[in-house]
């Protein structure tokens, strides 16, 4: 039996008496690419920053290779091989777009290494025109993209991106999704992401959260023929 | 490459200051300039951790006292001054570090820093206020309470107590402390290290995200602070030969903080000459007495946050490179891309 990649046990969060996430069980392939899906409320941002070391579970396990890494520091688990693009935009908006690469790229090895791995991202991600450019000035969607060069600059091996496409044109969403296929050739990566459109356009397996449970999991396809998942999520966003 | 240049210019402009002002200056004058190069080693220490480190200290006084009382007490019992120098830089670093950890790995919040900072220089005001007595006294060295310490024996030649710096030499020891702060700064500043720093300071947890433990970097950099703070305090007690509670103040807390503001956060050009400029203008309002020196400084402190919240020296470096938009050019400055150290 081969170990997940990322696995989830019973990871519960309680926030005073509200039960954000509550018991679930998630289990991630290496190389796979998951999307987690749900309306709001549904948990899933929840369960992403406990996967990420934000928030520490009120109770169950999460394990990386069969590591347990539940309550590590965002630090620890970052050096782990897990990269992170969160849902508002974390980046250093005082330095240049290459400065927050390079960041990104300097945590191990040399500044020769680190160099060149930034730009290598910043060609990758057609960044490099805009290399010189205060990261704060830039238009909402470039900043994203910043984020997930910085994020792929770090050389995880898993990439969690939280609803990367929030707030982009739509061909800026059509280059992420396919900057996101291209990423899985490489990277197992679980996508947060609200948009139906924008998860066929990367098609994957589908986790639907509801409240703080996982409600149904399969291929995208058969998910959004699902009637239940219709009812609580597709339903509402139609409304 | 613009990093390196500027580096070389700062440094000559540096030497220049330290051979040639004993030049054109009378005694007074250099002694009042050694006090000056004192107070700008403190405002360097405060314009490093606030302005790059993006830590909020109220206290940095805590650092400057406590290495001004080490020297005092060392020197008094060593004779030699050479080891007591030493020890002021290490003990405030050590006691920083210490303050650091608690702080930052007990993840208090920014505006708690400047509380709990800001408590610690008040509570050494107070306790070493209330050290006189014969009962306070660290071998040959009483404490003196809210008298201070008179009598503080002046830097020596490494090695040699029996040959006392004149005042010259003192002069020539306090630029060159302040030079060689400015250069270790610059050198953190541009190593990877101090890149890592900056970023903390923009964002902290992409910083953690990528893996950074940013509470470790935070207290590296309040403990340097805490050393060069503490390194101020030898120069101003041996400036002065003289050393008492009131460098714990909160009116000295607040000064460093106004030499920053003024002279422009996020370089390290502008804390030095925010000090200067304000240590000027107080010994000019001292000589008469028309008015009081604090109600300029306020007023000082007003004009610049409401008109010139940057400070000096970011406004006219804007004004020499006329780029417009590009606010926080100083910071892409402060850490170049091709400079490898």
């Amino acid at each position: 039996m081969t170990v997940p990649l990322l696995e989830a046990q019973g990871a519960t969060m309680r926030f005073g008496g509200v039960t954000a996430v509550n018991g679930v069980n998630f289990a991630l392939r290496e190389m796979e690419l998951r999307c987690l899906i749900g309306p709001n409320g549904a948990g899933k941002s929840t369960f992403f920053k406990m996967l990420t070391g934000q928030l520490k579970p009120s109770a169950g396990r999460i394990l990386l290779r069969g590591r347990d890494i539940t309550g590590a520091e965002p630090h620890q688990i970052a050096r782990l091989g897990v990269g992170i693009k969160t849902q508002v935009p974390n980046v250093f908006d005082g330095l240049s777009v290459r400065e927050n690469v390079f960041v990104a790229a300097a945590r191990r090895g040399s500044a020769r290494q680190a160099r060149r791995i930034t730009g290598e991202t910043l060609e990758r991600l057609r960044l490099t025109a805009i290399a010189a450019r205060i990261v704060g000035q830039l238009a909402h969607g470039q900043r994203q993209w910043v984020e997930i060069a910085a994020v792929l600059a770090q050389e995880p091996d898993l990439v969690l991106l939280d609803e990367p496409a929030a707030g982009m044109t739509h061909e800026e969403v059509l280059r992420t999704a396919a900057l996101i296929r291209e990423i899985n050739q490489t990277h197992a990566l679980i996508v947060v992401e609200h948009d139906m459109q924008f998860i066929r356009m990367i098609a994957s397996t589908v986790t639907v959260f509801n409240g703080g449970a996982i409600l149904v999991e399969d291929d995208v396809e058969r998910v959004m023929a699902d009637p239940a998942v219709r009812d609580v999520y597709l339903g509402k966003q139609a409304a | 490459m613009t990093g390196w240049a500027s580096f070389a210019a700062m440094v000559a402009a540096g030497l220049v200051v330290l051979l040639g002002l004993p030049l054109v200056f009378d005694l007074f004058g250099l002694l009042q300039m050694t006090v000056f190069a004192a107070m700008a080693v403190l405002a360097l220490s405060q314009g490093f951790i606030w302005g790059y480190g993006g830590i909020m200290s109220f206290g940095q006084t805590a650092f400057f006292g406590l290495g001004g009382y080490t020297y005092a007490v060392a020197v008094m019992n060593m004779g030699d001054s050479t080891v007591p120098v030493l020890l002021s830089v290490l003990l405030p670093t050590l006691f920083a570090a210490l303050l650091g950890y608690f702080m930052f790995y007990g993840r208090i919040s920014d505006a708690y820093i400047g509380v709990i900072t800001l408590t610690v220089t008040v509570i050494l005001f107070n306790v070493v206020n209330s050290t006189a007595g014969d009962f306070y006294t660290i071998g040959n060295a009483p404490l003196g309470g809210f008298n201070g310490m008179p009598s503080v024996p002046p830097l020596n030649v490494p090695g040699d107590p029996s040959s006392p710096l004149d005042p010259q030499q003192t002069w020539y020891a306090a630029m060159g402390a302040l030079l060689l702060v400015y250069i270790l700064l610059r050198a953190v500043l541009a190593s990877r290290f101090g890149r890592v720093v900056v970023a903390i300071r923009e964002n902290e947890t992409r910083a953690q995200l990528l893996g950074y433990d940013t509470r470790l970097y935070k207290l590296i950099v309040f403990a340097i602070g805490g050393g060069i703070a503490g390194l101020a305090g030898c120069l101003y007690a041996n400036w002065g030969s003289f050393i008492s509670p009131t460098v714990f103040g909160l009116a000295t807390s607040a000064q460093v903080l106004i030499y920053v503001l003024v002279g422009g956060l996020g370089t390290l050009l502008g804390p030095i000459l925010g000090a200067v400029g304000i240590q000027y203008l107080i010994s000019v309002i001292g000589a008469q007495e028309m008015v009081n020196a604090n109600l300029v400084l306020g007023a000082v402190l007003v004009v610049f946050v409401l008109l010139v919240p940057q400070g000096l020296v970011p406004v006219v470096q804007g004004l020499f490179r006329r780029v417009p938009g590009v606010r926080r050019g100083q910071v892409a400055e402060a850490a170049p891309v091709e400079v490898e150290l």
